[in-house]
């Protein structure tokens, strides 16, 4: 395919996508923390269920680092069902017949809002490299400049997992009137040195991939799958657990009686990590993944307020609700209960809980009845609080 | 059942005696902080009788997921640990109810306790009871009554007092005594002419603390 049909098959691909996509920024671009100014640019969203008379119902969903807009139904590219397709919907724990769920894809992705895949209006090109570097707070203010777009003072509520939980959290420190309650769940105040490390191994292997063309490889026609492939392998292990790897796969082989004494994927712990790889490189941007991991990599609320966290809730009005899984060594309890304890500090309104479950950092995507119920609760009680009604 | 069902269910039913006193202790509208709060029922009865903004620590994860998906505000914590996280006066009331006796540094609590909430209210067994003296005496072994079933070696109630003791700690720390109760084992409170009296003969004691 020369350079010309793939571009021109990735802006038919982007235009067909289904949902919302919105122009932003056109009377004032946003200021970007890395100083660069962006605007007029487009945000892909979704919403489910409707918006009631007082327009208070409205719930918004961030998603984590390689998720979308797509939050229930069909997947427009996968054909699987959304990532939180378990959680949103009629009469699910987020109650499309109560709440008015939006999620809107993150800038710097690939699912239809500004990112490096998108075309430079300045060069008519793709922005590669040129993309500027979005900060988890740029995120944000995008998602209010979206939330002006629809007309929405005040979210209910806004929850999300992972990077979602750090937009959540970065949401209702800067913007603690735009929000009535917030739920950070398997996320932290900060990237850990840890966390770090894992996305510039990440990052490497991108790199190192002679398709990667110093990220210009939309116009070389090509793409860095492999290198894309191993980032998502070695990502998605830091997203499991050893015993649910051990409940999955064990030592089982793959389709086989005995070891090959050679490199195949013999047990089925490496095939099921190589078809996360090879999946995933359909559906997500080598350049998305560069950007959006180093905006989580630059995530540390506290440095913003002289490095104390509690700073950054004092005197919040904001319900919070922090949620945790056991087995999540990503994201650990003791980073939940870094931010718990700085809302403390600040005599805010915070319930924790701590969910037990063997399936890691993926637990928050997960079927998991306990999470589903506790969240239930603490938005029936917000609801009460607030006396919402359902449209 | 649904958060509305518990709820309703809730309200419907009493609370246990020793919590009612608590109860009746605290003014409508209060910021309350109930300390080791179990299933949230002191709470709950506390934000519909009296619309106190009410949070709880509880250390069992059962117990913080049942308050939190009742809509109680919970986090899953340790009266030990996590009590000087607060700022001083964040709260009118903090609770202690049935938990001290559970705790490895029953000072250090008690002087957070006072120092988060504007008064104090602590509850706990009290081991001067004449039938645990008389259990000791006679037969030379940890005494296991009605009101404190578990042998030495399972009971979660590692710093025992007697209402005497718990008495001069507070006089120790300075600590004000506002009102202090003796309660029977059901929990209601008794008249005692004295302080000897009410360690020989209560189940339990109930304190209103507050430190200058």
């Amino acid at each position: 395919m020369n350079k010309q049909d793939l571009a021109e098959t990735w802006a038919a691909r982007v235009e067909t996508l289904p949902g919302a996509r919105v122009e932003l920024g056109r009377d004032r671009p946003l200021r970007l923390d890395c100083g660069v100014e962006l605007g007029p640019f487009t945000m892909a969203y979704q919403t489910y269920g409707s918006l009631n008379s007082e327009r208070s119902n409205a719930v918004l969903v961030c998603h984590a680092l390689t998720g979308d807009q797509y939050l229930a139904g069909d997947h427009p590219i996968t054909g699987k069902p959304g990532w939180w397709d378990m959680m949103v919907g009629p009469g699910k724990t987020l109650d499309t017949e109560r709440y008015f769920v939006i999620c809107a894809n993150v800038p710097g992705g690939c699912m239809g809002s500004i990112g490096p895949r998108e075309i430079n209006p300045a060069t008519g090109e793709p922005w590669g490299l040129g993309f500027p570097v979005i900060t988890v707070a740029d995120m944000v203010r995008a998602q209010v400049l979206l939330l002006d777009h629809l007309g929405i003072e005040r979210l209910f509520c806004s929850l999300g997992g992972s990077m979602g939980g750090m937009q959540v959290v970065q949401l209702a420190a800067s913007y603690p009137e735009r929000i009535f309650a917030a739920v950070p769940i398997a996320t932290s105040g900060r990237h850990t040195a840890q966390n770090i490390a894992f996305h510039e191994v990440g990052r490497q292997a991108i790199m190192a991939d002679p398709n990667w063309c110093d990220g210009d490889y939309y116009r070389h026609g090509k793409v860095p799958s492999r290198g894309l492939a191993v980032a998502r392998m070695a990502a998605h292990i830091t997203y499991l657990s050893e015993p649910a790897l051990t409940r999955k796969f064990g030592r089982r082989l793959q389709d086989r009686s005995g070891v090959t004494y050679g490199f195949e994927a013999d047990f089925q712990v490496e095939s099921y990590l190589r078809h996360q790889g090879s999946t995933f490189v359909d559906r997500f941007d080598a350049n998305s993944y560069l950007y959006i991991t180093r905006a989580m990599d630059y995530f540390d609320l506290a440095a913003d307020y002289d490095g104390s966290l509690a700073k950054a809730f004092q005197d919040t009005p904001v319900r919070y609700c922090v949620i945790s899984f056991t087995s999540d060594w990503l994201f650990p309890t003791s980073e939940s209960r870094d931010l718990v304890r700085a809302l403390n500090a600040s005599a805010a309104d915070v319930s924790f809980v701590e969910i037990e479950s063997d399936k890691g950092h993926d637990a928050f995507l997960l079927e998991e009845p306990e999470f589903w119920d506790t969240l239930r609760g603490f938005l029936f009680g917000c609801g009460e609080q607030l006396g919402l009604t359902a449209p | 059942m649904s958060p509305r069902d518990l709820r309703v269910r809730r309200q419907a039913s009493k609370i246990r005696a020793d919590l009612q006193l608590i109860a009746d202790m605290i003014e409508p509208g209060a910021r309350v902080l109930d300390i080791g709060c179990g299933d949230g029922a002191l709470l709950e009865h506390l934000a519909f009788a009296k619309q106190v903004t009410g949070r709880g620590i509880e250390l069992s994860q059962e117990g913080v997921n049942a308050c939190v998906s009742q809509g109680l505000s919970v986090i899953q914590g340790d009266a030990d640990t996590d009590l000087t996280d607060y700022p001083a006066g964040a709260f009118d009331y903090a609770i202690l109810s049935q938990t001290l006796q559970a705790t490895h540094d029953p000072r250090h609590v008690l002087e957070q306790l006072v120092r988060i909430g504007r008064r104090a209210i602590v509850s706990f067994p009290n081991f001067g009871h004449w039938q645990s003296r008389l259990y000791l005496l006679c037969r030379g072994r940890m005494p296991v009554t009605a009101a404190l079933p578990a042998s030495w070696h399972e009971t979660p109630n590692i710093h025992f007092c007697t209402i005497r003791d718990f008495s001069a700690l507070c006089h120790e720390l300075g600590i004000s005594v506002e009102r202090a109760l003796s309660l029977d084992a059901r929990g209601q409170a008794t008249p005692q002419q004295s302080l000897h009296l009410a360690n020989l003969f209560g189940q339990s004691a109930l304190f209103l603390l507050r430190k200058d």
